[in-house]
This record gives C-alpha cells, structure tokens and sequence, in this order.
C-alpha cells in the first residue's frame, strides 16, 4: 500500500515537473507579451487589435472595425502626460491636413480621469475623435509602453509603418510620421486592380 | 448668565460634532496605501508617477468635498477599473482571490499528512521470525533423539 502511494506521489511530482516545462516552452514559442508592437518591430504587419470604446468627441461608441476602408493614425495619450500636450497640435494638423484623402485620427485616452480628458481636448482645440480607455484595455493588446505612442493601421485594418513611442516632434520624427500616414492611406493591392478595370 | 451657558452648551456640542465628522473622515495615507497606480502597479503612497500624483491630488478633493473612503474607491474604480485595488473586495468573485490561497495551503498540508503517514505505516519495523510448525517426521525424529538424550 505504502509502495502504491510513493509510486503516485512520485507520479504526480513527475506530472507537475512536465506540466511546467510545457508551460515553460508554450510561452517562449508563443509569447505575445509585446502585444502588436513586438510583431511590427519583427517586420510584421499585424491586425490592429480591435477596440469598442466610448467617445469623448461626442456621444456614443467608436468601433475600429468600422474604420476598415481608411486609414487610421491611433495615438495613445493621457492628459497627465507632459509630450502628449506637445503633440496635440501637429495631430490637429494632421487630421485637417489628410482628413479629404481618408485618413481618421483616433485619440485613445488611457489611464486617465475622464474630466480631465475632456479638459485636455478643449484646451487644446482637439477636434478629431477621442475615445476612452481608463481601464487601459487596449494597452496590453498593443503593447504600449508609455505614453504617448503613435500607431499606424492601412485600409485593411493592419498596424504598417513604424510605432512612434514617445511624443511627435516635428524635426525628431516627422518623416516617420508622414511615411505612416502614408503607408496608412496605400489603396491595397486587391483595391488597386479593381479600380484600374473601372466600371 | 443663563445665555452664556446656552451659548458654551452650543460651542461644546459643535465642537464634538466636527471632531465626530472629522474622526469619520477618510484619511488620504489610509487611501493611497489602498490604491494601486495604474502605471507603475505600486500603491500610491509609494509611487511618484504623474498619474498618482494626480490620484492623490483627487483623492483630497474628494475628502475635502466630504467623501467617505467607499465613495472614493467606487470613483477612481469607475474611472481606472478594479486593478487600482491594492486589495481585492471580499465578496464576489473575489473571494476567491482569499479563499484560494488559504484552500490550497490547507489541501497540501492534508496531502502532505496523508503521504507521510502513508509513508511512516511503510516504514513499520517487520515482526520478529515467524516458526514454522515442524512436519510430523521431522517432530517424531526430534522427539526420539530428545528421548534417548534423556535417556
């Protein structure tokens, strides 16, 4: 009986030992800890992870899935956060400048008081949408790191270009910036042969 | 004379009455070793990030404006969701965050009992030689050689 016991016991710590190297070897072949941003610094182009948030621009919720056709500059900001007030301004340019040719600017406000958010707008005459996260939902999936940081999503609802993590400066990475806005706004390969046939 | 007394009587009521409300006030070291910063996942009090500077600065305007520690805690869980508990609540699902760890401690130590008494019954020291009964030959043979030994 006692012989019957030690051979489960040791059984069982075999059995866990296996179970931890399993577990071991699924999160090294699968980690996806980085979320988005660790498969775009891989060469990647990744889906965008999908959101459903509230918005702060006005009533109601803001699906990204129904932002597919058009391209998308998704900067991550709060209102606590010093180069977020800096940037403000150049994505108000953006968004007036490339608003005509398809391009939406999305702010995510995360980790934040909805008030202030709602303040930060004003004060800095922020017009394009805003949607918040307070609970910082999407962080994970994206792979934030701090704020701000500045994705860019193509027509196809797939993250292009490189992550900006930090604030937009106008000499530090404004070429980054507008080559994301442009990867963004590219008409993709499927859409460009059936434009070409025409009606 | 009598007004002065009524007067005193007065002032000593609302002087218990504000050290009443003030001893019921949530005080704001209470609350930030109770909140967690959302960036730095550290409690409040131990952290410097803007977002807790700024959790903190509410956390004052809250109490000041009368808010008791529940009312609080409500808010900024509204606002930042359930991680900024250092604690989780105990009811709910919850629950399960304190029941869990106190079920598991108490599962192993019924099964490490159970293995070592298991274990210890193994280890019984064997009772002493066991006598074989003789075969009736070899009892007679015995039995005849004790005889002629007597003899």
């Amino acid at each position: 009986m006692a012989g019957r016991a030690k051979l489960v016991a040791q059984g069982l710590a075999v059995a866990a030992v296996v179970a931890l190297l399993g577990l071991l070897v699924w999160k090294i072949a699968f980690d996806r800890s980085g979320g988005a941003a660790a498969e775009l610094e891989r060469g990647e182009s990744p889906a965008a992870p999908l959101f459903l948030l509230k918005r702060l621009d006005r009533e109601g919720m803001l699906s990204l899935a129904d932002l597919r056709g058009k391209g998308v500059v998704l900067n991550f900001w709060a209102s606590w956060c010093v180069p977020c007030k800096d940037e403000a301004p150049l994505l108000e340019e953006a968004w007036q400048q490339h608003r005509r040719r398809g391009l939406v600017v999305i702010g995510v406000d995360a980790q934040d008081f909805e008030g202030d958010a709602r303040r930060f707008m004003k004060r800095f005459g922020i017009t394009y949408p805003v949607v918040y996260d307070g609970k910082g939902s999407t962080l994970g999936r994206y792979g934030i790191t701090g704020f701000p940081e500045t994705y860019f999503v193509d027509r196809q609802g797939n993250l292009v270009g490189e992550r900006i993590a930090g604030g937009l400066d106008s000499e530090r990475n404004r070429e980054r910036f507008a080559a994301g806005i442009e990867l963004a706004l590219r008409r993709g390969a499927m859409h460009d042969a059936a434009a070409s046939q025409g009606p | 004379m009598r007004l002065a007394a009524v007067g005193l009587v007065l002032a000593a009521a609302l002087a218990i009455a504000a050290a009443a409300a003030a001893a019921d006030r949530p005080s704001p070291a209470d609350l930030e070793a109770e909140l967690v910063c959302p960036t730095c996942k550290t409690t409040l009090d131990q952290s410097d990030a803007p977002v807790a500077r700024r959790m903190k600065a509410y956390i004052r305007e809250r109490i000041a404006a009368g808010a008791s520690a529940d009312e609080i805690k409500a808010d900024l869980v509204a606002q930042f969701g359930r991680g900024v508990l250092a604690e989780p609540p105990k009811e709910g699902f919850d629950l399960l965050a304190w029941v869990l760890p106190l079920a598991g401690v108490v599962l192993g130590a019924v099964l490490v009992g159970a293995l070592a008494w298991s274990w210890s019954r193994g280890r019984e020291p064997p009772a002493g030689p066991v006598e074989a009964p003789l075969d009736a030959e070899l009892e007679r043979r015995v039995d005849e050689e004790l005889a002629r030994y007597d003899g």
